[in-house]
């Protein structure tokens, strides 16, 4: 591929980054939440073993991960597929190889890609005291709620993440998020006590 | 063999690319080309546009590729502007 026709085509992909933006921070509130939720039941049930622990955030993060990369993929596939076929229809022309065509194609897959990794990164990123916990790094709490507290940045970092996009305080946002994450632990805590 | 000097066309193009990335993309074809695009009418989904493009080298069939490559459908050549070269048989008499 040309730079020039490379250069075009990311013009038509550029057009899909408030899809991306939004798939990200929607499914990253999905594998933060979900971490949570997790996390906290595990230190509630106490006596957990890390190593099973592990096994199973690892499953639940793949789980998001194949998830969103399969539904965004889905969805967005059938969207484009749509709007080309009504340009199509308005130019009376095949756009199979031109640049809106390939872009069509190549946006599903982008947006998947986001839509997957997003929760994933964040779940392994929440992982991370266990995975210090199973090497013997000694830790100052419990490494599930030294898990669950990261969940609990992260939320409030997507809050920030989205007070960019909006133009809005950052703190205001990023707090607003936290609130949902402390709401969805105090749910969860109510429940299993 | 004649050369173009100037051809203007009638195309029906998608909102993206825009006129201004339409015509970049129409001039990167040839040194010197100038390109202008004057938008004729917007559809929901579509606008026509005339492109009048003049200077460097005019392969139409290249123009033509780029026009179908950008996804946009040429329609008509509206107006043309050729400079013939003189043939053997015109040296000849």
């Amino acid at each position: 591929m040309q730079s020039g026709e490379l250069h075009r085509l990311l013009l038509h992909v550029q057009g899909a980054r408030g899809i991306a933006r939004r798939y990200f921070i929607t499914n990253g509130f999905d594998g933060a939440l979900t971490m949570l939720g997790l996390m906290i039941g595990f230190f509630l049930s106490e006596h957990v073993d890390v190593s099973v622990a592990i096994k199973a955030c690892l499953g639940a993060a793949v789980a998001l991960c194949m998830s969103g990369l399969s539904s965004a993929y889905l969805s967005e596939s059938a969207e484009r597929k749509k709007e080309l076929h009504e340009l199509e229809q308005a130019l009376i022309a095949d756009l199979g190889n031109s640049d809106v065509g390939r872009a069509s194609r190549l946006v599903p897959v982008v947006v998947a890609l986001v839509n997957g990794m997003s929760p994933l990164l964040i779940s392994l990123t929440i992982m991370t005291p266990l995975w210090m916990a199973q090497q013997g790094i000694a830790l100052p709490l419990s490494p599930f709620l030294l898990a669950s507290l990261i969940a609990l940045l992260l939320m409030f970092l997507l809050g920030v993440l989205l007070a960019r996009l909006s133009r809005e305080f950052w703190l205001w946002s990023g707090l607003r998020a936290l609130a949902i994450a402390a709401g969805t632990a105090l749910i969860i805590i109510v429940i299993s006590v | 063999m004649a050369t173009i000097q100037k051809i203007t066309l009638d195309v029906l193009k998608p909102h993206r690319p825009n006129a201004l990335e339409f015509a970049a993309a129409v001039a990167d074809l040839s040194q010197g080309m100038r390109v202008q695009v004057i938008v004729d009418a917007v559809d929901e989904k579509t606008e026509s546009i005339l492109l009048v493009i003049e200077g460097g080298e005019i392969d139409f069939d290249a123009i033509s590729q780029r026009i179908s490559e950008m996804g946009a459908t040429l329609h008509s050549i509206d107006a043309v502007e050729v400079l013939g070269e003189q043939s053997d048989a015109g040296n000849a008499s």
